[in-house]
Formats: C-alpha cells, structure tokens, sequence
C-alpha cells in the first residue's frame, strides 16, 4: 500500500517536467499570438525592424544568433577535442588539476564573461587582432568579413561563446576518452599506431554518440546565452553583412528591449523567444533522431 | 587501406600534441585572464562598507552590495526549496522504478530537452504567468525562473547518483522485508547522500549567477528585500549588469567589478569546497 503511495507520488513529481514543458511552449505561443496574427509568416522572413512603424521581422535577429552559434561551435569543437586529447595522455598528476581547473572554467557566470568581453577583449580586438587581420592578413577582400571592426560585433561574442562553451564540449569528450576500453586502444597501440591515430582512428568511432552529445549541449547554450553576448554584440538590429558587423541575436534583443516593450512589440518579443524555443528544441530532436537513425550502423542496436 | 610513411605519421603526432597542448593553455589562459581581471579591477572597491552597505544611486556617499548580496541568496534559497522535493522525487522514480519504461524515457527526455531551454526564455515564460498576473516584478518571480531551470538538473543528477549504488544493496534491503519505499529513501538515497549533495549545492552555484532569466523577473533595487514577493528584489547579477552598461561613470563600473570579484569567489569557494568536503 505505502508503495504504491509512494511510487505514484515519485511519478507525479516526475510527471512535472513534461507538463512544464507543454505549459512553456503553450504559454509562448499564447503571449505571441498578436504578432503571429498581425504578420503571419512573412515575420520569419522579413528584415525589416521598425518599432516606430510597427513593423518587425525576425532575421536580423535569427541570423545573428546562427552567426554567433555557428562560430563558437567551430573554433570549440576541435579546442574541446584537442584539448581531450592531450589530457586523456598526461600522468593523473597532472592530468586531474588541469581537468578540475577547466570544470571551474564552467562555473563563471556568463555575466562576468560579458564584463571581461565588454572592458578586456573587445578594445583589443578593436586596437590589435581586428586591423592585423584586415590588413595584414588582407582579410577586408573577403566577402562576409566586413571592411572595418570597431572591437564590437559577431567575432568578439564568437570568441567569447567559445571559452564559454569550451569546458562542457571538453568535459564531455574527456569522458568519452575514459571510456573507450582499454583494449582497443591498446590493440591499436599494439599495431603501431600513434597516439594521434589511436585518439581518431579509434576513439572517434567508438565514442561518436557521445563526442556528438558534447557537440550538441555546446550548442544548446551557445543558442541561448545571453549575457555574454548582450554586452559586446553591438545590438543593432540590423542583417549581419560580415562577420566583424554589429548586429543582435534573439536572446541579446530580448534581453535589450523586453523590460520597455508593450503591446505588439512585446508580442513580438515573445514570438522571438518562441522561435530561440523552437530552435534548441530542434537541436535535442536532430541529436537524438540522428542517434536513433544511425544505432545500427554504429553496431549499437 | 592508404599507406603513410613513418616519417609522416610521426610529424602529425607531434603537431598535434603540440597543438593540443598550446590549445589547453589557450582556454586555461583565457580563465587565468579573466579572474586576474576580476581581481585587479575588483579589489580596490572591496571594503567592509562595501559588503555591508545597501546599493545607492551614483554620488552618494557609503554605497555597497549588500542588499543585492542578501537578495541573492534569497532568490537562490527559495528556488532551490522549490524545485528540490519534486526533482528529487522525481529522480527517485526515473532509477527506481522508471528505468526501461515508456513513461521513464518520456520524462527523460522531456528533462533533456528542458535542460536545453534558454536560460532567458524561461525569464520570458515567468514574466507572462507570474508577472503580469500578480502586477509587479518580484524576488519570488525570480525563484520561480531558477527554480524552473534547477529542476530538471536536479531530477537527472538524482538519478545518476541512485544509479551508481549497486543493485545488491537493494536487494539486501528488500531482503530485510523492508518496503520499497522504505529501502530506497533510507538505504539506497543514504548511500548517494554525498553525490547527491554535491549535485545539489552545484545546481544552487550555477544558478545564483544567472542574470538572463532575472531581468524580467526580480529586476533590480535599491532598497533592502523586504517585500520579497511584491516589489522588485535587489540581486548581484542584475546590479551587475545595470551597473556595467547602463551608467557612464567610471566609480559604477568599478562597483560592478567588485560585485562580480565577490560573487565570483562565493561560486568559487563553493565549487571547490563542495568537491573537497563530499568527494575522496
């Protein structure tokens, strides 16, 4: 009796998550219904925002954040791999106050990354990095660069998304270096291969769930930080034109504009968070369909 | 099957242990930078009417932090009561009683997808059924978005402590002619205590620095938090965030440095005390 109590009770308390869930993604689509009624589709596709007109489009805003997600996601992946590497080689020695030191990487709240971004990084950027690679690099004639950066804009939040995300892709792929077994690495040892060619010829395969895992929670908080980005994105809403522009994301123009917003602009705003909702939702449901679809080929199923 | 020379494999063995080194010291550097940072900005300001003075507007004599210290930990406090008796019941269910189950995999993945929620789209879904209801921002508010993103957190490291101990221990109970209920709060959860704390004092770490799901929430004030779920509550990030980009003046900008030097060695005492204390 008593456990049937209590096994019913665990379910209901368990039951919370999926229910919160519903009631999140209702809820948005609820606060967001005037501005889906007002543009309808057009607002996924129209770059225009003008909240004297009343007039707005997502774009801007969707682009910027696939520009910032995009960027951190392909200077962190192989940071994170590499970074897996040499520590899965080193003596635990050293090998355990390295890892430890960049979990405590994890622990910064992202606010202090945006301060560090916003007063540290983005007037080196604009001083040093950014005109050695427009002009000695000759990175100016490229198109999608921009022809001038003023230390604000997509490539300082993209550095900065990296080290943010960096030590969860990092730790994940550490654990999957743990644990590959023993055998089979040694067994490629064994034939003669490099500690190189063991880490990719062999632990790749065996621990691709769980590298793509990693992958995909560093892309989950990419898509949604906020803090860090807000402070040195520039926020401009405007279509990106290179990657050293100012522009926006969803979250950064949520977190600018929400606390002033009434009326068609709020609903506008929620239709945003709506759409960064749809987004990592996506993500999880691409991680876990393409995990699903590829369990046989992988040998798992 | 492709044939490399010696001479080549060795090359790429050692460039990219080069790399990988230079790499592991790029993102260590990156978090010494920052915490030196934070350190020689933040020091200067610390003083003990620094710590123990509320906030004021800039110009006035004696300002502090300590409303926002206290508002903080309140907003903390409160959404880890909240969400700690479902998210630990529920993870009691996914390892005991959930494991191959089509509901268990439903909540799983549910609480996998909620992990993934966007810190600030949570602030937006307590600022349309709490805020607009009740009329005003409010500290509570806030607990409530923290307590949304702690929960599922807590649900799946409950589960993976459970998990850990051995089925044998279980059964041992059982044995005993223990009830089910009985056996897992009393042996199996007593013998995932420390793993247990751990994850929970690491939920409460992580969000007492979340500043996105508090702009719209908690706000921010100057006054102390006495009416916590009425009126908008002073909190360390929010007084952060304000402090560096809303005002010009070179003194707030400093205050926002130290703020964020206390709340950083707050976190950081508490990451490595809480590993130190309930792990080997």
């Amino acid at each position: 009796m008593s456990d049937k109590l209590f096994q019913t009770f665990c379910w209901l308390c368990a039951l919370w998550i999926p229910a919160v869930l519903l009631v999140i993604l209702f809820r948005l689509v609820g606060s967001s219904a005037e501005a889906w009624n007002t543009f309808g589709w057009k607002f996924l596709i129209s770059c225009e925002w003008n909240p004297v007109e009343g007039k707005f489009g997502a774009i801007p805003a969707i682009l910027g954040t696939l520009l910032t997600t995009g960027m951190a996601i392909f200077l962190a992946v192989p940071l994170g791999f590499l970074t897996a590497f040499f520590l899965s080689d080193v003596p635990p020695w050293l090998g355990k106050p390295l890892s430890h030191a960049l979990d405590l990487l994890a622990a910064i709240p992202s606010v202090i990354y945006g301060m560090w971004g916003l007063f540290v990084l983005a007037p080196i950027m604009q001083k040093y990095v950014q005109p050695w690679m427009l002009d000695s690099l000759g990175l100016r004639y490229l198109p999608f660069v921009g022809k001038d950066g003023n230390g604000f804009g997509f490539f300082t939040a993209g550095v900065v998304l990296t080290l943010m995300i960096l030590p969860y892709i990092s730790a994940i792929m550490r654990d999957v270096f743990s644990m590959t077994p023993t055998l089979l690495r040694e067994a490629a040892f064994g034939i003669g291969c490099t500690r190189w060619e063991a880490a990719w010829d062999i632990t790749v395969r065996y621990g691709l769930r769980g590298l793509l895992g990693g992958i995909f929670i560093g892309l989950g908080r990419a898509l949604g930080e906020t803090m860090a980005v807000l402070f040195i994105i520039g926020n401009v809403i405007r279509v990106p034109s290179g990657i050293f522009d100012s522009g926006t994301t969803i979250a950064a123009t949520l977190a600018n504009h929400f606390a002033e917003a009434d009326g068609l602009m709020r609903s506008v705003l929620f239709a945003l968070g709506l759409i960064l909702l749809v987004l990592a939702f996506g993500v999880q449901v691409l991680a876990w369909y393409y995990l699903q679809a590829t369990k046989k080929q992988r040998g798992e199923a | 099957m492709k044939r490399r020379s010696l001479f080549y494999r060795r090359m790429v063995e050692y460039v990219m242990r080069g790399i990988s080194l230079l790499v592991l010291g790029i993102s260590l550097g990156g978090m010494g930078w920052i915490l030196w940072t934070l350190v020689t900005h933040g020091i200067s300001v610390i003083s003990w009417t620094f710590l123990t003075q509320p906030s004021k507007p800039y110009g006035v004599e004696n300002a502090g932090i300590a409303n926002a210290l206290l508002g903080t930990l309140y907003i903390t406090t409160v959404a880890t009561l909240l969400a700690l008796p479902p998210a630990v019941a529920g993870g009691i269910y996914l390892a005991e009683f959930g494991k191959e189950t089509k509901w268990g995999n439903l909540i799983r993945f549910s609480a996998n997808v909620m992990m993934g929620i966007p810190s600030i789209v949570v602030g937006l879904f307590v600022y349309a059924i709490y805020v607009i209801p009740t009329g005003s921002f409010s500290g509570f508010a806030g607990s409530l978005a923290l307590g949304l993103i702690m929960f599922p957190v807590i649900l799946r490291t409950t589960e993976d402590m459970l998990l850990l101990v051995p089925d044998s221990q279980r059964e041992a109970a059982l044995a005993l002619g223990m009830t089910r209920c009985r056996a897992t709060l009393s042996i199996v959860c007593k013998s995932a205590r420390n793993g247990l704390i751990t994850g929970i004092l690491m939920a409460f770490a992580r969000v007492s620095g979340e500043t996105a799901p508090l702009l719209f929430t908690a706000l921010w004030s100057n006054s102390w938090c006495t009416h916590f779920f009425t009126s908008p509550t002073a909190n360390i990030p929010v007084l952060i965030t304000e402090y560096t980009t809303n005002s010009p003046y070179a003194a707030m900008h400093a205050a926002g440095w130290g703020a964020a030097l206390v709340m950083m060695a707050g976190i950081l005492v508490l990451n490595v005390g809480v590993r130190w204390l309930f792990q080997e």
